[in-house]
C-alpha cells in the first residue's frame, strides 16, 4: 500500500544535544500507530518536527498531496502544515479558555471562511449566510461528539474529559488527513481512558483518518494501536505489533532497566 | 439577525444621543468649552479603541499609540496647510498612519510578548523626535500653526468639529464591534488566548497580528486626523510617552477586551483630566493661602493629576485587575430587562 505520510532520516539537533536522530516512519492510510518511549525519549520533539513547531535539522517529511504525488512539508510553518492536512492535539490542554466551545472549533475553520475582512467589518452579503452555515456545521460536529448542548459554554468550564474531547474535535474541524494525538489520556482515570479509546476508534473510522499517537498509558496503547514505534534517547529502538513490543527485551530494558530483562 | 438588531439598536441609540446633544448645543446649554471636552473625549476613545484592538483583543501590548496619533494629526495638518480638501486630508492622515503601522508591524510583530511593547515604545519616541527635527515640514518644537479648522469661522469650530468627531467615533466603535464578532475577530482572540494552539489550527498568526496592528494604526491615525483641524495647533510635546500611557490607562481601566468599557473610561478619564487641569490651579492657590507663603511660593498641584492616575491604576490592580468591565460588554438591552442578570 502507498503510505500517506513518509518520514525519512528526521533529526533534531539542539546545540550539542541530538534530541532525535534518524527517525523513520511510514504511515499507511487508515492506520493507528503508537509512538512510545520513556520520558525524554524525544517523542514530543518528533511531533513538533512533524507539525512545524521545530524545523528539523535533517531529513524529510513527505505527505500525500492527494494528487498521486508527495510533497515535502518539513520546515514549513505550523499553519501551512495544518492546512495541508496534518492536525494535532497537545499534551497539556491548549484550548482557548475564555472562548466558547463553538468558537474554539471555529478557529480551525477560519482558513475556509469565504468572507474577507472588509466584508466582515461592513457586514456585506456573504457574511451573514457564511456565519450561519459555519455555526450549523460546527453544531453538527459537536452533536456527533455529544457536546452540542454545551456549545455556548466557556471552554474553561468544561469538565476535564470534555476539554480533551474538545481538543480532538477542534483538530478534526481542520479536516486533516493525519491526526497526531499527544498523550490524549494524560490525567484521565481508567473509565475516562476507556471512553477515550472508543472515541479515538470512532473518529478514525468515521473520518477515515490516519492516527499517530504518543501515550504512556499502556492499556490504551496496547488496546488500540495496530503498530508501535519505540523511541529511547532519540533513537528508534524497536517497532512492530503490540504483542511483539511487549516481549521485546530491548524495550523492557529501556523502560525498566537491565535487571528486569533477566528477572 | 442578532447582528442586524444590534446595528439598528446602535444606530437608533447613537442617532438619538446625537440629536439630543445637537439640541443642547443649539439651545446653548452645552457651551463651547463642554463641546471641546466632548470632542477631546471622542478622540481619546478612538485611540483607546484602536489600542484595545491590538492589546486587549489580540493580546499584543503596544505602548506607542501617541506616536500614531501624532502621525495622523501632523499628516492631516500638513495636507490641510497644502490646501487639500478636508475629507481627503483626514482620509490621507489615517491612511499614512496605517501604512506606517504596517511597516513597523512587519518586523516588530515577529517578536513575542514584551518585546513588542519595547519596540512600540521606542517607535513612539522616535516619531516625536523626528517631528521635532523635521522643522521644515512639521514646524519643529515650535509646532505646526494655523491649521485650517472644520469651520471657516474659528468661533464655531468646536460645534463643527463635534459634527465630524461624534459620528466618526460611533462608526469606528460599530466597525470594530463588527470585526470582533467575525471569524477574523475570533482568530485575533484565539491568538491572545494561545498563540501556539492558534497556529496549530491553521491560523497564520503573523498575518493576523499584522492585520490587527495595521487596523489599529488606521483608527489611531484617523483620531489624529480628526484632532488636527479640531485643535488647530500641533506641538510635539503633546505626543510623548505619557500620552501613550494615558491611552493604556483608559483601556486597562475600562477592561482589556471591552468596547463599552473603553468608551466609559475614555469619557470618564478625559473629564477627570480636564477637571484636574483647570481646577488644580485654584486648589493649589487655596492650599498655598492656607499655609501662607512661608516657603516663598505657592505649591503647584497641577502635577497631582499624574499622581492621581497612578493611584487609580494601583487601586484598580488591587481590587479589580480585569478592569471595570473585564472582557464583557455593557448591554443596554440587558439593563432594560428589569433587574434580570
Amino acid at each position: 500500500m502507498k503510505p500517506i505520510l513518509s518520514v525519512s532520516h528526521l533529526s533534531m539537533q539542539f546545540g550539542g544535544l541530538r534530541a532525535v536522530g534518524d527517525f523513520n516512519l511510514e504511515l499507511n492510510p487508515g492506520e493507528l500507530v503508537g509512538l512510545i518511549g520513556p520520558n525524554g525519549a524525544g517523542k514530543t520533539t518528533v511531533f513538533n518536527m512533524l507539525t512545524g513547531v521545530y524545523a528539523p535539522t535533517e531529513g524529510t517529511v513527505e505527505l500525500d498531496d492527494g494528487k498521486g504525488g508527495f510533497e515535502d512539508i518539513s520546515g514549513l510553518p505550523p499553519h501551512k502544515i495544518t492546512r495541508k492536512g496534518l492536525a494535532r492535539t497537545f499534551q497539556n490542554i491548549r484550548l482557548f479558555k475564555s472562548m466558547t466551545v463553538w468558537e474554539n472549533v471555529s478557529i480551525s475553520r477560519h482558513a475556509q471562511v469565504p468572507y474577507s475582512l472588509a466584508q466582515a467589518v461592513f457586514r456585506l452579503p456573504p457574511f451573514g449566510k457564511a456565519e450561519a452555515t459555519l455555526r450549523q456545521e460546527i453544531q453538527d460536529l459537536l452533536a456527533i461528539f455529544k457536546i452540542d448542548t454545551k456549545a455556548d459554554w466557556r471552554a474553561a468550564n468544561l469538565p476535564y474529559g470534555e476539554q480533551r474531547k474538545l481538543e480532538i474535535v477542534r483538530a478534526l474541524a481542520a479536516k486533516p488527513k493525519v491526526l497526531l494525538l499527544d498523550e490524549p489520556a494524560a490525567g484521565m482515570n481508567p473509565q475516562e481512558t476507556l471512553e477515550l479509546m472508543d472515541l479515538i476508534r470512532f473518529v478514525k473510522d468515521q473520518y477515515k483518518l490516519t492516527v499517530l499517537l504518543i501515550e504512556h498509558d499502556m492499556n490504551l496503547v496496547m488496546g488500540i494501536c495496530e503498530r508501535l514505534i519505540v523511541l529511547d534517547y532519540g533513537k528508534t529502538i524497536a517497532q512492530g505489533l503490540p504483542a511483539e513490543i511487549r516481549a521485546n527485551p530491548v524495550v523492557i530494558k529501556a523502560y525498566l532497566g537491565e535487571d528486569a530483562v533477566h528477572a | 439577525m442578532r447582528i442586524l438588531k444590534n446595528l439598528t439598536f446602535l444606530t437608533v441609540l447613537g442617532g438619538g444621543l446625537f440629536a439630543v446633544l445637537e439640541v443642547l448645543i443649539s439651545v446653548g446649554i452645552l457651551d463651547d468649552y463642554s463641546l471641546q471636552i466632548l470632542c477631546t473625549a471622542g478622540i481619546n476613545i478612538m485611540v483607546a479603541l484602536s489600542l484595545n484592538l491590538i492589546s486587549g483583543y489580540t493580546g499584543q501590548l503596544a505602548l506607542g499609540h501617541a506616536g500614531f496619533l501624532a502621525v495622523g494629526a501632523y499628516s492631516t495638518g500638513i495636507l490641510l496647510l497644502a490646501h487639500i480638501p478636508l475629507p481627503f486630508a483626514i482620509l490621507g492622515g489615517a491612511l499614512i498612519t496605517a501604512l506606517l503601522g504596517f511597516l513597523i508591524g512587519f518586523p516588530a510583530l515577529r517578536l513575542r510578548g514584551d518585546y513588542l511593547a519595547i519596540v512600540t515604545l521606542g517607535v513612539g519616541e522616535i516619531i516625536r523626535v523626528l517631528i521635532i527635527n523635521l522643522g521644515g515640514l512639521t514646524g519643529g518644537s515650535a509646532g505646526l500653526r494655523n491649521i485650517p479648522g472644520y469651520a471657516e469661522n474659528i468661533m464655531v469650530n468646536n460645534p463643527a468639529a463635534f459634527l465630524w468627531i461624534f459620528p466618526a467615533v460611533l462608526i469606528a466603535v460599530a466597525l470594530v464591534a463588527n470585526l470582533i464578532q467575525s471569524s477574523q475577530g475570533r482568530v485575533l482572540i484565539s491568538i491572545r488566548e494561545d498563540e501556539i494552539a492558534s497556529q496549530a489550527m491553521g491560523v497564520n498568526i503573523f498575518g493576523m497580528k499584522l492585520m490587527s496592528f495595521t487596523v489599529s494604526a488606521f483608527i489611531a491615525g484617523l483620531a489624529g486626523a480628526l484632532y488636527a483641524p479640531f485643535i488647530g495647533y500641533l506641538a510635539p510635546g503633546g505626543f510623548d510617552f505619557l500620552r501613550s500611557v494615558f491611552f493604556v490607562i483608559i483601556v486597562v481601566l475600562g477592561g482589556m477586551g471591552s468596547l463599552t468599557g473603553t468608551i466609559l473610561s475614555g469619557v470618564g478619564l478625559t473629564f477627570l483630566q480636564e477637571a484636574l487641569r483647570t481646577n488644580a490651579k485654584d486648589w493649589s492657590q487655596s492650599v498655598a493661602s492656607l499655609f501662607g507663603t512661608v516657603s516663598g511660593g505657592s505649591i503647584d498641584l497641577v502635577p497631582m493629576s499624574q499622581v492621581l492616575f497612578g493611584l487609580i491604576l494601583v487601586l484598580l490592580m488591587i481590587f479589580r485587575p480585569e478592569g471595570l468591565l473585564g472582557s464583557s460588554e455593557l448591554r443596554l438591552t440587558k439593563l432594560f430587562r428589569r433587574g434580570s442578570r
